[in-house]
């Protein structure tokens, strides 16, 4: 038995699977506090007593992150410190960010010596007095969280941890974030990444917090999982460290979801939530990847990631009139409250769509003050909205299956450009929760080896094997484990060739295959 | 005559990596540096070779190193320091920049020292395309002195080399002081004179690399094939589509060499191509057949998207479609082929061109 739970910005979904057959399913308010949003989601969900349940685990996926950097809410006042003077002072820490997060995250940056050549030469020494000075800095800005970067880390990671350690001398407040743990050369599309990661750490320790507390108050006992971005899982202590990581777990398990509940393989899915919709293609089952630098809330970073696009439109988008806008704001997890089908006083998304008679819920006496024409203008507009991401997405003219799944998919008509057919799949309201309970196990290595003691083959095979081996005991069933992403980089010119390599393998949770 | 703008730099960055054929460093870093000291400087003036004067002092710019390297330790304004050095060495003052290699990163690199220095940039290069080393440029073929020449790194260092035996010495001597740089660099050329340009450079190519990127642009704005539309821009043709299936990489002698395998798709499905690779793609064979080999040009893109992929950034399972075009005519001729036929990148094969049918 496994339980999926998706924690979306305005509903929480769990499902408890067995195998492959829903055993039971929920839908239930994200809440403020969050905790008690998943507690009650849970409780919907399981037998009286859980003594006997035989869980094997209970996985989360939650687009809390990627909301959070969407919507610039609650980032923390981030600063950015790269070693690396003399060298890349022409392109400084986020110059190529938009301006507006830019400016939501405050984005402090300073350059100091430090940095490596490719070779583990020193560009320059850390200066100790430089660092501290920064720090002090840090410190009268208010600066929260702070991400280190510095050039070739991934060679020599040492000048990162002695920065972070002076930081924490100066500030042991500032939550720190190093880019040799976050990503791969390139230092501007890693150093993005780890500030990414540095402003998203206030909101990760509460919330991921918040996920342990429900979990644990039920007395589960068992293992908590946060889904990553690439499908396979991660446990509660890691992703409050890296909450980066979760960016775009929603989408992911969403499509997949969206293949196991339609067996189909190769579509469109569109998955409609509270606050925003993530659109992505399948491809043979799996999110389709981005063969380019992926950007995340418009910040470009060297993750390998679904290519999805995200648009402000859900159930809570706020709606005016005259003329008619659609989000980005969203009333988010007071549409209960806000809406005026609850009696609210904004109007949202879902009242339009309760107006048009797509769906039923609260009382619809509270919508007579909205005119019809508006109501139809605002369904072509969140069609074309969704008809113009379709068609971004698309490369080819070629109509294609259109998989609507997610709470909001009422939103959307049964009439959509470029979409061959539209499928809205028995239990795809909770595609999302069903997509993170099949989600899979993972294996990494990454290490360096000389090839003048193997071959390139045997030191692929033993990397291979390494991750092979990292999987299986993180619970992976060996029969089902295989090679996602495997990476070689020469590391040197230095006449005895030497090659990092990285694999990354996936398999199934036994009871799954 | 027409001036370089911050929006041109992205159509002018993915033509660039469409003509690196692979090599040349990454673009992207490239138009970033471009648009910060343009930002910061103004827009640059581009001069057709026709628009010279004989008066006309036209200085060479360029990166040298490892594309690897440049993704990470990203450089700077090292090639103004290295004109002004040169500058000083000679005491002359350079009236145009022209570009060493239109292919990738450093078919930017001229618009940085000119945005600073207020100077022009020749709408020509030395190359048409991407290539590995120093010497294989078309000035120094036809005759244009390869010395002196100043590299800078960003550190403060430069080096003089005042003269060299050989073109080829020129690289030698110019890849060790690099490596010693930290694998990334920049250097400015002995002046040229009009004439030598207009004899000696593959003209238009700032041009060609700018309508390359908005054709690839427009064709995703509109939802046609980018594919179509490039070769429309710049005859040539699909040597091959597919999914990559292997990668193998080791950097030796300063090169970063290797061999990627696609798997055919489509058209091509139940073979292989091989394309092997020193920093730019060199050769490409499905299975044990040549189908286009240097100086023409192989150049990997996006399958759906049309942009480039470079060397570095390759991985295994992307989907690829893989372009030949024909080599620039001062290329194929004997001398030509002398400093880059297949021999000269170690492979027993003649040069055949490209078959477009």
């Amino acid at each position: 038995m496994r339980i999926g739970i998706d924690v979306g910005g305005t509903n929480t979904d769990s499902v408890l699977i067995e195998g492959t057959r829903i055993v039971k399913k929920s839908k239930t308010t994200t809440t403020e506090d969050i905790t008690s949003g998943v507690r009650n989601s849970l409780i919907e969900i399981l037998p009286s007593s859980v003594k006997d349940l035989g869980l094997d685990a209970v996985m989360i996926g939650t687009t809390h992150f990627t909301n959070a950097l969407l919507q610039r809410n609650k980032l923390a006042k981030t600063a950015s410190l790269r070693l690396c003077l003399p060298a890349t002072q022409m392109l400084p820490p986020m110059v190529d960010w938009p301006e507006d997060i830019k400016a939501s995250v405050k984005g402090y940056t300073y350059l100091v010596d430090g940095g490596f050549e490719f070779d583990g030469r020193e560009i320059s020494t850390l200066n100790d007095s430089q660092i501290r000075k920064a720090a002090h800095d840090m410190a009268s800005n208010g600066v929260e969280a702070l991400a280190i970067s510095g050039i070739f880390s991934s060679v020599d990671s040492s000048q990162e941890q002695t920065a972070a350690q002076i930081i924490r001398e100066e500030t042991p407040h500032i939550r720190i974030s190093m880019s040799h743990e976050i990503g791969r050369v390139g230092v501007l599309e890693r150093e993005n990444a780890t500030i990414l990661n540095a402003c998203l750490s206030t909101t990760s320790e509460s919330v991921v917090g918040a996920f342990r507390e429900a979990v644990d108050g039920l007395g589960l006992g068992s293992t908590l999982f946060l889904t990553q971005n690439d499908g396979t899982l991660m446990d509660a202590d890691f992703a409050t460290k890296y909450p980066v990581y979760s960016i775009s777990s929603g989408p992911t398990n969403s499509m997949r979801g969206a293949a196991f509940l339609t067996g189909i393989q190769n579509a469109i899915v569109a998955d409609i939530g509270g606050t925003s919709t993530d659109v992505g293609i399948l491809r043979n089952g799996f999110p389709r990847e981005s063969t380019v630098a992926v950007e995340v809330g418009g910040v470009r970073t060297n993750f390998r990631m679904p290519d999805v696009l995200s648009i402000a439109l859900g159930g809570g988008s706020i709606v005016t009139t005259s003329p008619i806008v659609i989000g980005p704001e969203s009333v988010g997890l007071q549409l209960t409250e806000r809406s005026l089908l609850f009696g609210g006083s904004i109007m949202t998304a879902t009242d339009i769509a309760a107006a048009a008679g797509l769906v039923d819920i609260g009382d619809k006496s509270l919508l007579s003050n909205i005119s019809k024409v508006d109501v139809d203008k605002a369904l072509k507009m969140m069609n074309y909205m969704t008809e113009e991401v379709i068609d971004r997405l698309k490369f080819s003219s070629d109509d294609i299956p259109v998989i609507l799944v997610g709470g909001g998919h009422f939103l959307i008509g049964n009439k959509l450009k470029g979409a061959s057919e539209i499928l809205r799949p028995e239990n795809g309201e909770i595609a999302n929760a069903i997509g993170a309970a099949i989600a899979q196990i993972g294996g990494q290595s990454e290490s360096i080896y000389s090839l003048t003691e193997m071959s390139r083959e045997e030191a692929v095979s033993t990397a291979t094997d390494e991750a092979v081996k990292r999987a299986v005991s993180a619970g992976a069933d060996p029969k089902t484990v295989i090679v996602v992403e495997l990476e070689e980089i020469p590391l040197t010119y230095l006449p005895s060739n030497a090659i990092r390599v990285r694999v990354k393998v996936v398999g199934n949770i036994p009871d799954i295959s | 005559m027409w001036q370089v703008t911050e929006e041109d730099l992205i159509s002018i960055s993915i033509g660039a990596g469409i003509l690196g054929t692979g090599g040349g460093g990454n673009p992207y870093i490239g138009m970033l540096r471009a648009r910060e000291t343009i930002r910061q400087f103004g827009p640059v003036k581009v001069l057709s070779t026709d628009d010279l004067k004989e008066t006309d002092k036209i200085v060479c710019v360029g990166g040298i190193g490892a594309p690897t390297v440049g993704i990470e330790k990203v450089r700077g304004k090292q090639s103004y320091d290295a004109l002004v050095a040169l500058e000083d060495h000679l005491d002359v003052k350079a009236t145009a920049l022209i570009s060493n290699e239109i292919g990738g990163s450093n078919s930017l690199e001229p618009l940085i020292p000119a945005a600073i220095s207020g100077l022009p940039v020749v709408d020509a290069d030395g190359m048409g395309r991407a290539f590995p080393e120093f010497q294989m440029k078309t000035f120094f073929v036809y005759g244009v002195p390869y010395a002196p020449m100043a590299i800078a790194d960003e550190k403060g260092n430069v080096a003089i080399i005042p003269k060299a035996l050989t073109s080829k010495w020129v690289e030698r001597i110019a890849r060790s002081i690099t490596i010693q740089m930290g694998s990334v660099a920049c250097y400015a050329l002995a002046p040229m004179t009009a004439t030598q340009v207009r004899d000696t450079a593959v003209k238009n190519s700032l041009t060609l690399s700018k309508r390359l990127g908005e054709s690839v642009r427009n064709a995703n704005k509109t939802k046609s094939d980018p594919i179509n539309a490039m070769l429309k821009v710049n005859p040539g043709k699909v040597l091959y589509q597919g999914k990559i299936s292997s990668l193998q990489r080791k950097t030796t002698q300063g090169f970063a060499r290797g061999e990627v395998t696609v798997d055919g798709s489509g058209d091509f499905m139940g073979t292989v191509m091989t394309i092997e690779f020193q920093n730019e793609n060199l050769i490409a064979r499905i299975e044990d057949e040549v189908v286009c080999v240097v100086p023409d040009l192989i150049s990997i893109v996006d399958s759906e998207r049309g942009e480039p992929i470079t060397t570095e950034l390759l991985r295994y399972g992307f989907r690829v479609t893989v372009l030949g075009f024909p080599a620039p005519d001062l290329w194929t001729t004997v001398e030509g082929l002398q400093v880059v036929g297949p021999s000269c990148f170690g492979y027993e094969v003649d040069y055949t061109p490209l078959d477009l049918t």
